[in-house]
């Protein structure tokens, strides 16, 4: 790298953060369309039809299996008249689909998604607190959808708000007590000896703490069973619920239930506003799934050598990048399976599950962990 | 009213017999590549899925469907319209509209008397009735199997006579269309009728 600008990047930490934002922002915006078109390819699939096949590049005859589809919605969105009903409480109505979307891309910022790449380690803010930070953004996006519930001022999107409000609520409590156990085995610091490449992880690790995500990852690194999924599967299956309850996929989409609430809290909206509703969905479900990949899926790393110390080159450094964006991909790829495997969940059989199952069933688990953790001490 | 809720069993609570039973048959639905027997008949080029790949694949007409009604040239590629105006006059949207050809206008055909000058069908007016069809005398206008009827303005879709001919084509395409109905090639339509009216019972 030319002198000045590894003078400029010492000089200015903020620019290297900018830069990885604008990374961070290119990969994750390409996930969010093509998500979407997976999610059409594959329900479309599995209901014996073909979905989007036609777009390819435009002005082309060239068709891609309809991999310009993205490009099409986009303009689509752009070019459809955004209509405000008379009814609305208009700044609410406004802010509500930025209120939505905003936190999905804010829980990338604690994200490790990658090693390092020459001495910048591959997370925007390695906080201390990587943890609650993303519990605190994540239950940020309820927000969003009471807002359009509230601001839209008619009855079905005012049911879905109301909904969204309990369903989040109810699964925050089971999500934040499925990760303690996580943490009880990770936030121990005497597994950082055992690991193989030590004194490379310590590097890394240096001046982490350990709520901190990347210790997570590290504490995972040490084969396929130190992966927290296997260790903790009772936690990661809870997560994984409620998960899907946080980012409203089925069979937990009660705030939009078509078939009951027209199409619950967006029903009012239209245009772009509509897509960023929508974008933030699956925003939401990519962040839900780089927190699992990161949580009990063992991160950017890998049960191979190379793979699971930090990287010593750059090609090594957008591998890691890599592994971690199959492994979002494989979480989303469930989750739109998911979608067409089960019916949606009554209202109150939802209520049950968060509260009478999970609750108690996260409780035991952790207290559990702390048995086994003090039994081996 | 009390809708009556079945008690679940244990295992039934879990949810896991069903979710795994929801697996198996999305992946049954995802792997097969079976059209539907609904489509069996109806399409042939392309194998995967039940969708129709609409235009590419179409489906087959039926035999008697009235698509858009167009005129037809006789075997020697002349005109067999005589602008006798009696579809024009019969048509229940006014969707024809004929201009005659005056004094003296020219034909390109033996044995009649004049051609329209023009003659257009506006196509976003035309139902479909098929009552042009029925009155003309000269068996000249036919509705035809088209039923996509695409443009990009109102203008568009007023049917010149050029575009009419040209898209009616040849008579035998007409006849086609007749000898699938059950009349035969060649006979006249005012012949057939004589024939069904000779071919009546009679009762005396
Ligand atoms: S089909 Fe009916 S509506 Fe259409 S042009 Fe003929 S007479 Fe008119
Ligand atoms: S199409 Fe038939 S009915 Fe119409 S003007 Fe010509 S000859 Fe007469």
């Amino acid at each position: 790298m030319p002198e000045f600008i590894t003078e400029l990047l010492n000089n200015h930490a903020w620019l290297m953060v900018a830069i990885k934002v604008l990374g961070v922002f290119a990969v994750v915006m390409p996930m969010v369309a093509y998500s979407v078109v997976a999610e059409r390819r594959i329900s479309a699939f599995i209901q014996d039809r073909v979905g989007p096949n036609r777009v390819g590049i435009p002005f082309t005859k060239i068709k891609l299996l309809g991999l310009g589809q993205p490009l099409a919605d986009g303009l689509k969105s752009f070019l459809k008249e955004d209509f405000t009903p008379g009814h609305v409480k208009r700044v609410f109505y406004w802010m509500a689909p930025a209120v939505s979307m905003i936190p999905s891309f804010v829980v990338f910022a604690v994200i490790p998604f990658g090693s390092v790449l020459g001495a910048q380690k591959m997370v925007i803010a390695d906080l201390n607190v990587g943890i609650l930070f993303t519990f605190g953004i994540v239950s940020l996006g309820v927000y969003g959808v009471v807002l359009a519930g509230y601001a839209s001022n008619s009855k079905y999107p005012f049911l879905g708000g109301i909904r969204s409000s309990a369903q989040m609520i109810s699964y925050e409590i089971a999500m934040g007590m499925a990760v303690v156990p996580v943490f009880m085995l990770a936030a121990d610091p005497t597994w950082r000896e055992g690991l193989p490449a030590e004194s490379e992880w310590n590097a890394y690790l240096d001046g982490t703490g350990l709520l901190n995500l990347s210790s997570v990852v590290a504490y995972q690194s040490d084969g396929l069973f130190s992966w927290l999924i296997f260790k903790q599967p009772i936690a990661f299956c809870i997560f994984l619920i409620a998960i899907f309850a946080e980012t409203n996929r089925l069979p937990f989409d009660l705030p939009e239930s078509e078939t009951e609430l027209v199409a619950g809290y967006n029903t009012e909206y239209s245009s772009m506003r509509f897509a960023l509703f929508f974008m933030g969905e699956y925003a939401a479900m990519i962040a839900g799934s780089a927190l699992m990949v990161v949580l009990f899926c063992g991160g950017w790393t890998l049960p191979i050598d190379g793979f699971n110390t930090p990287a010593q080159s750059l090609g090594m450094g957008v591998l890691h990048i890599l592994v971690f964006i199959g492994k979002i991909a494989v979480f989303l790829g469930l989750m739109i399976w998911v979608r067409w495997m089960l019916p949606r969940f009554r209202y109150d059989q939802l209520m049950n599950i968060g509260w009478k199952r999970f609750l108690p069933l996260s409780l035991a688990n952790i207290i559990l962990t702390a048995i086994v953790l003090w039994a081996t001490a | 009213m009390k809708v009556e809720r079945a008690k679940l069993s244990w295992l039934e609570r879990l949810y896991i017999p069903s979710i795994l039973n929801g697996f198996k048959v999305t992946m049954r639905h995802f792997f097969s590549w079976k059209r539907s027997g609904v489509y069996a008949d109806k399409q042939s080029d392309y194998s995967a899925k039940t969708t129709m790949q609409y235009p590419e694949e179409k489906w087959p007409v039926p035999t008697g469907y009235r698509g858009a009604p167009y005129l037809v040239k006789d075997v020697d590629d002349n005109t067999k319209c005589v602008s006798c105006q009696l579809c024009e006059f019969v048509c229940p949207p006014k969707a024809i509209r004929i201009t005659p050809p005056g004094q003296g206008g020219e034909v390109d055909r033996e044995g009649a008397e004049k051609m329209p000058k023009e003659f257009e069908i506006n196509m976003l007016r035309c139902i479909y009735c098929g009552f042009c069809q029925e009155v003309c005398p000269e068996e000249a206008i036919f509705l035809l199997k088209d039923y996509a009827i695409t443009g990009e303005n109102r203008e568009e879709l007023i049917y010149d006579k050029e575009k009419l001919l040209s898209l009616g084509g040849a008579d035998e395409r007409a006849y086609d269309h007749h000898v699938q109905d059950g009349v035969d090639e060649g006979i006249k339509k005012w012949e057939k009728k004589t024939q069904d009216a000779q071919n009546q019972p009679t009762f005396h």
